[in-house]
């Protein structure tokens, strides 16, 4: 079988990457292609490459930086931030990146999905996804060692966009399934109730859409520990898990988190 | 030189960037005089068989593949263009494996998604292609479809059935997986293909 996905994320502003708590308060970390390599070397599946200022401030994408990514780092990686058209995506491609993801371009504009999988393959396709939930009994903010409080029978997740500040009126299980049907090749969900807050991701949520998706689904934001990324990958059944703060900050390197993962069971690439 | 065939399917750049990390030398070519005398070829490419195959043709490359004497690996689509018959688009291919291509199917019950996506395990792997590798090693894959295991089956993995995770006949390989994005393991294969 193929083997769970741990993929560090890199906010990149200006060619270095930065972490926001909650997408607020950045703090830089590094340069965007050493730190890369260096996840790379440690055994990192995948890398993800966010350009965050690209949404908020209209900037175009950051070429050259995925030119030199590409050259230097031997595994996949995926690029997002204010992709809005199947030009700006050939760009990265032809740049040399093996995914693009779209997100808030895919919300106003779904045919998107359709062209640039039409023209580059599903596999090209990264659909991310902010959620917020709405309406829940409660705000369901996972407790320690993964669990999650989420236990609203009524709880339904609605799709934000620009980094979780616009809420829109799509309904994340119809979103993802159009998603899917499409073109798009895997689904990175992100709960904006968790993101940056260490405290787990919402497991009952993503096995739910596991039931959904036959595509492979990205667990994203609320990784305090190894054993909140085992829950996603075993309750919450991921296939991959994306992470960021736990790696940037040193407090366990990708290698030791696979460790750890397969001493909890997870199948990992070690 | 190595010739990589550019038939105008996806993403080049990666197999580039990767033979520049390993220092071979290289030409991107639709020309089948150029193909045709190189030392090495790379048939690579993603996207969508019937259409990649439209486009071999298009340029008057199927003979030229056929009939290469030097070690020729095929790269994920390009390994499966190498098959008989691709289920995807319903089309003939090269013919050189003996072997169909068939799409997988999802599982999410029992956590087989397609496309098949991520890090996979090789077992049961033949030749000089793997030297230095053992059992167990795991290989980066995209893909929907596979090639049916086989008499040309050198290396085996699973997403809900068996496939082949590389091929073999004679001087023609191919690699399902996709070395260039496959970290040291991958390159690891790169440098025993140009060594065989």
């Amino acid at each position: 079988m193929v083997a769970k996905r741990i993929i560090p994320c890199l906010d990149v502003k200006d060619g270095r990457t930065v972490k926001g708590v909650n997408f607020v308060g950045l703090r830089d970390v590094g340069d965007a292609v050493e730190l890369g390599a260096e996840y790379a070397r440690q055994g990192a599946d995948e890398l993800v490459y966010l350009d965050i200022s690209a949404t908020v401030e209209g900037r175009g994408t950051f070429v050259n930086l995925v030119r030199r990514i590409s050259e230097r780092i031997n595994i996949p990686f995926t690029v997002g931030g204010g992709i809005s058209s199947l030009d700006d995506a050939a760009r990265l491609l032809d740049a040399g990146a093996d995914k693009i993801s779209i997100n808030s371009a895919a919300v106003r504009n779904p045919s998107l999905i359709d062209q640039i999988a039409g023209k580059y393959g599903s596999q090209f396709v990264v659909l991310a996804v902010d959620a917020k939930k709405v309406n829940g009994s409660d705000h369901g903010v996972g407790t320690t060692g993964g669990e999650v409080a989420d236990r609203g029978v009524e709880e339904r997740w609605q799709i934000t966009t620009h980094g979780g500040r616009q809420m829109t009126d799509m309904e994340l299980f119809s979103w993802v399934r159009e998603g899917q049907e499409r073109g798009a090749g895997e689904i990175l969900l992100t709960s904006m109730d968790h993101d940056g807050t260490k405290a787990g991701y919402p497991c009952e949520l993503f096995a739910r859409l596991s039931e959904v998706l036959t595509i492979p689904i990205i667990a994203s934001g609320g990784a305090g520990s190894a054993e909140d990324i085992a829950a996603v990958l075993s309750e919450g059944r991921a296939d991959a898990a994306l992470a960021a703060s736990i790696f940037h900050y040193g407090e366990m390197t990708v290698g030791q988190l696979k460790s750890r993962l397969r001493q909890m069971g997870i199948d990992v690439r070690v | 030189m190595i010739a990589i065939i550019d038939y105008d399917t996806g993403n080049l750049r990666s197999v580039c960037n990767a033979l520049d990390r390993i220092g071979a030398e290289y030409v991107l070519t639709d020309d089948p005089a150029v193909i045709a005398q190189a030392d090495r070829v790379l048939l690579p490419g993603v996207g969508e068989a019937s259409s990649a195959m439209a486009k071999l043709q298009e340029r008057g490359l199927c003979e030229v593949i056929r009939e290469l004497k030097v070690p020729v690996l095929g790269i994920c689509i390009g390994m499966q263009l190498m098959c008989r018959h691709s289920q995807e688009g319903d089309v003939d291919c090269l013919g050189i494996f003996d072997a169909d291509v068939r799409r997988f199917e999802a599982d999410p019950s029992a956590g087989v998604k397609v496309p098949h996506m991520g890090w996979n395990s090789l077992t049961d792997m033949k030749t000089g292609l793997f030297e230095g590798l053992s059992e167990g090693e795991f290989v980066y894959f995209v893909h929907s479809f596979a090639a049916d295991v086989c008499d040309d089956t050198i290396a085996v993995s699973a997403n809900g059935r068996r496939f082949s995770a590389a091929m073999r006949r004679g001087n023609f390989y191919g690699a399902q997986f996709h070395p260039e994005k496959s970290g040291d393991v991958g390159e690891r294969i790169l440098r025993n293909f140009m060594n065989l």
